[in-house]
């Protein structure tokens, strides 16, 4: 084991960043055009490098495995983005961005790299508004802004529910913009195979065309991983089908740590798993705990009734509801952070007061907030004495023009309208807070090698909070990396194109395709998905939101038996020259049959709960998550051996200096 | 499981020049609660075990926002609904017993890679023609609430930028036009005070490119928005005419 060195920059912390930027080594206007970075990954973090770095003026590559780089994942994102922009006057500031972050995260993320974050958070919304991203309004033409989990003022930026779409279209149009200049060079439906390390630095990677399955060779002189979070490991996730490990893991086995793998967020608010035929689970906006209300009944009666389908919600009178969020968390109520309204679900479902046939789900009531509007909007239109009906009526008028197309989603998914019957919810799987480590300059231990986004470990600790994703992908990409990454490339004026012809290569393409035929030739029975599946459970129920050391330990023993029946009993039909999606799954399922392990044994080494990551062994007497800040505020970064199961842990210790641990409170 | 029963006629196509034709497959035990897409998941788990070809298609965030699946579902670009993608087309829809047509986009300027799986990369070509404001990412930028837009506006050009590219407009155009989605496009820049100083040459690339591509032209037949699961108007159509011809007319 040893100790990381982030490098943070010494001095204060609000003055850390500026200070950095300023002493940065820098590459000049013409020596950029001499130099090639490989970009992989167009979500919000990628898109805004390539397209950052091209204005620069360097050569980029951009790769994507989706049909168009505008499909990445951010597109789903729903409820908004933060900035510390302090527009409503009601107290914000980098501070309490900071603060609530690096509070919400535990403590367990680097704090310098918090407080850049929200350093640079106003600068997202300038630039993306200046890209005509449109963002919602009010009636005097300002930008307008809602709460969100974990904070006590209004900073979140947002484009009705689709806030992740507008603003990975607007990061994809300036990566077109550069695409129809020609400095980024694109390559959709592509994906990353290995990286390839000449002389221990990052020297480019091994694509598959997935149109015609050929392996292709790309050099540069840096290569930025932006591929997103590995929530598929649990195969039931709010991630898209394509979501993946691959890239990451490719590097973690060339030599880059992963950092804490087993912070995972569990969202609170998704729609609950329907039946085994499910292939995702579909996320139900945060935003939508700012007006409504999380309850299931207070008798356990009434829960089997409801199980059983003998009442409905609507039979349940008030007094015999339990807003257990409410009634746990006086001063955030609805609007705790997301680790803690998962387990606060948890932990009803469990003691048997779920609402639905499994037991697994609990209610998300918009009635009384359709009551209250109702009687602001009867004032606004001078409306005398409103009936209940016409209160009702034009209430839900403003509950549809806030969520109207979360409603419409539910209502497609379930059959359900749930402007009549409470919307049942129930928390999955939905980020991923571990990821690859990186310095403060944002480069993995592999030097020339960089993760933004969700795919690295740093801002988030152990649970991020709400409308803090698309912040962190933008901040990254946008307005961090294309300083930092000047460092290392003021070094490479002089090195000239790189080659694809070499030793290195040749080694990491034969590794690619021995792979590949290894899944042909397996010629089992079973379908990839049929391990996903078996996996995904396995994670679910081990290593999900509530952890134990005999569970993980039993965990890992059935993820190898799972992982040695796939290499023993896969079927990879059709053949390694075409479009095969099965192929495509194959590669990817086998790196999460890895990762899988991994993620038990971080979760085994951590005695301790924070944020996501909850062992029933260590719990205060009320259930919160107990911290152990002796002995683990640390990151643990695993360095690969050779072997899954071998890995080896090295720690970079935390230290906070702008803010004392303190046990965290949302009552 | 469910039970009903259905016979799938979909379109098999070995690769981009090989000859397609559609082949009928029965599935079983479907409920209500699945997707189409899961529905497919569970006709291709069953070719798989029986050693066939499982079908090609895309997908991938299966909430209707990505815009990866596409599937022109008996003679409808995302199936019977409106407003949804048809990977948020459920099964609900279908009775037991039913025969559902399954074909790729049919157009031109889509070509067929493999089964339901279609190339629309000329939606980049575009995109890439103008769409977009001309702004770097800026070192010091002025304050976002600098300058006030008018909600109504505002809200105009988020309606045109919830196109998720996704080309059901082009599929359900018997000309093959691609008038909507450019249109999308120019409207949400045209309305913004942002996108206006490239009005002019925006909307003169995007559509040089559209034709460049092949895309049919607009005779207002609007089949397009009916079938738009983002229920993009063709006053968008109608906005970009205004734009292109004073942009045309205006030129130097």
């Amino acid at each position: 084991m040893s100790i990381l060195d982030a490098k943070v920059p010494a001095g204060p912390i609000e003055k850390k960043w500026s200070e950095h930027k300023d002493h940065i080594r820098l590459v000049n206007p013409a020596n950029k055009r001499r130099i090639d970075v490989i970009v992989v990954g167009t979500g919000l973090a990628g898109a805004s490098a390539a397209a950052s770095l091209a204005e620069l003026g360097y050569n980029v590559k951009s790769f994507c495995f989706q049909d168009s780089s505008r499909r990445a994942h951010s597109i789903a994102a729903q409820g908004g983005i933060n900035a510390a922009k302090n527009y409503p006057n009601d107290g914000d500031s980098v501070y309490r961005l900071f603060y609530d972050t690096l509070k919400g995260g535990d403590y367990r993320s680097r704090e310098s790299n918090t407080w850049r974050l929200a350093e640079v958070s106003a600068n997202i919304i300038d630039q993306c508004v200046a890209q005509g991203v449109p963002f919602a309004r009010d009636y005097g033409g300002l930008l307008d802004n809602r709460s969100f989990g974990g904070a006590l003022v209004s900073r979140t930026f947002y484009a009705r529910g689709q806030t992740g779409q507008q603003l990975l279209l607007g990061a994809y149009s300036a990566l077109m913009r550069q695409v129809g200049k020609g400095k980024v060079k694109m390559y959709d439906r592509h994906e990353m195979q290995d990286l390839v390390v000449v002389d221990g630095k990052a020297r480019g990677i091994i694509a598959r065309n997935l149109i015609t399955g050929e392996l292709e060779r790309h050099g540069a002189h840096a290569v930025l991983l932006c591929t997103g979070g590995y929530g598929n490991v649990f195969f039931l996730s709010t991630n898209a089908m394509g979501s993946n490990v691959t890239a990451a893991w490719k590097a973690h086995k060339r030599g880059a740590y992963m950092a804490n793998p087993c912070y995972t967020q569990i969202h609170p608010t998704c729609i609950p798993v329907s039946g085994d035929h499910q292939s995702k689970l579909t996320l139900m906006s945060e935003s939508l705990r700012n007006d409504g209300r999380i309850w299931v009944p207070k008798k356990l009666e009434d829960a089997k009734a409801i199980q059983e389908g003998r009442k409905k919600g609507s039979d349940i009178p008030e007094d015999e509801r339990d807003y257990y969020l409410e009634r746990r968390y006086p001063s955030f109520g609805n609007l705790v952070p997301r680790d803690v309204a998962s387990r606060a679900a948890k932990e009803r479902c469990d003691a048997g007061f779920g609402v639905n046939r499994t037991g697994e789900a609990v209610y998300l009531d918009f009635t009384s907030a359709i009551e209250r509007y109702g009687k602001l909007e009867a004032n606004v239109h001078h409306i005398d004495n409103p009936s209940p009906e016409k209160i009702r009526e034009l209430g839900m008028k403003v509950v549809s023009e806030k969520y109207g197309n979360l409603f419409d989603m539910y209502e497609n998914i379930v059959g359900e309208n749930a402007y009549v019957h409470a919307m049942k919810i129930y928390p999955a799987v939905h980020y991923t807070m571990g990821g690859l480590w990186v310095d403060y300059n944002l480069q993995s231990t592999i030097p020339g090698m960089y993760v933004l986004g969700e795919a690295n470990f740093s801002d988030h600790g152990a649970n991020r909070l709400g409308a803090s994703a698309l912040m962190q992908g933008l901040a990254d990409g946008y307005f961090i990396l294309p300083y930092t990454i000047a460092d290392q490339l003021s070094s490479e004026i002089r090195t000239g194109p790189i080659k694809t012809d070499t030793a290195p290569f040749d080694e990491a393409e034969n590794a690619v395709r021995e792979r590949t035929d290894r899944f042909f030739n397996t010629k089992g029975t079973e379908p990839v998905d049929h391990f996903h599946r078996r996996l995904g459970k396995v994670m679910w129920e081990k290593c999900g939101m509530a952890r134990n050391a005999a569970g993980l330990k039993e965990g890992i023993a059935e993820i190898r038996k799972i992982r040695e029946e796939f290499w023993a009993n896969v079927r990879v039909p059709g053949k390694p020259n075409e479009l095969n999606q099965e192929l495509e799954k194959a590669g990817r399922v086998a790196d999460f049959l890895e990762l899988g392990e991994l993620m038990c044994m971080d979760a085994l080494e951590r005695n301790e709960s924070c944020g996501g990551h909850f062992r029933e062994e260590f719990q205060t007497g009320e259930g919160e998550a107990l911290r152990d800040d002796d002995n683990y505020a640390y990151v643990a970064a695993w360095e690969w051996k050779g072997d899954p199961g071998s890995e080896v842990m090295h720690k970079e210790e935390l230290k906070f200096e702008a803010l004392k641990l303190s046990q965290r409170s949302y009552k | 499981m469910g039970n009903m029963k259905l016979t799938l006629k979909i379109w098999r196509q070995a690769g981009p020049d090989a000859k397609g034709a559609m082949v009928d497959y029965p599935v079983t035990d479907i409920s209500e609660d699945m997707s189409f897409l899961e529905m497919l998941d569970v006709l291709n788990d069953k070719l798989v075990r029986e050693g066939k070809e499982p079908i090609a298609f895309d997908h991938d965030c299966r909430e209707g926002i990505c815009g990866s699946c596409s599937l022109f579902i008996d003679g409808r670009p995302h199936g019977p609904s409106r407003h949804i993608t048809t990977c948020q087309l459920h099964m609900r829809k279908f009775k037991d017993g039913d025969v559902i047509h399954v074909e790729p986009w049919r157009a031109g300027s889509f070509p067929v890679i493999k089964d339901l799986v279609v190339d629309r990369g000329a939606f980049d070509r575009i995109q890439a023609a103008g769409g977009f404001v001309s702004v770097n990412t800026m070192g010091n930028l002025v304050d976002a609430n600098a300058q006030p837009i008018a909600k109504q506006d505002s809200d105009k050009a988020f309606d045109a930028a919830a196109c998720i590219g996704c080309g059901a407009c082009v599929a359900a155009c018997p000309n093959s036009s691609a008038m909507l989605f450019v249109a999308a496009k120019v409207s949400q820049y045209a309305l913004l005070p942002q996108g206006r100083p490239e009005a002019k040459s925006r909307a003169l690339n995007m559509v040089e490119q559209m034709d460049k591509e092949g895309f049919g032209n607009c005779s207002n037949i609007g089949a397009c928005e009916m079938e738009c699961p983002k229920d993009i108007s063709l006053e968008n159509i109608a906005r970009l005419n205004r734009e292109y011809l004073g942009a045309e007319w205006t030129k130097e």
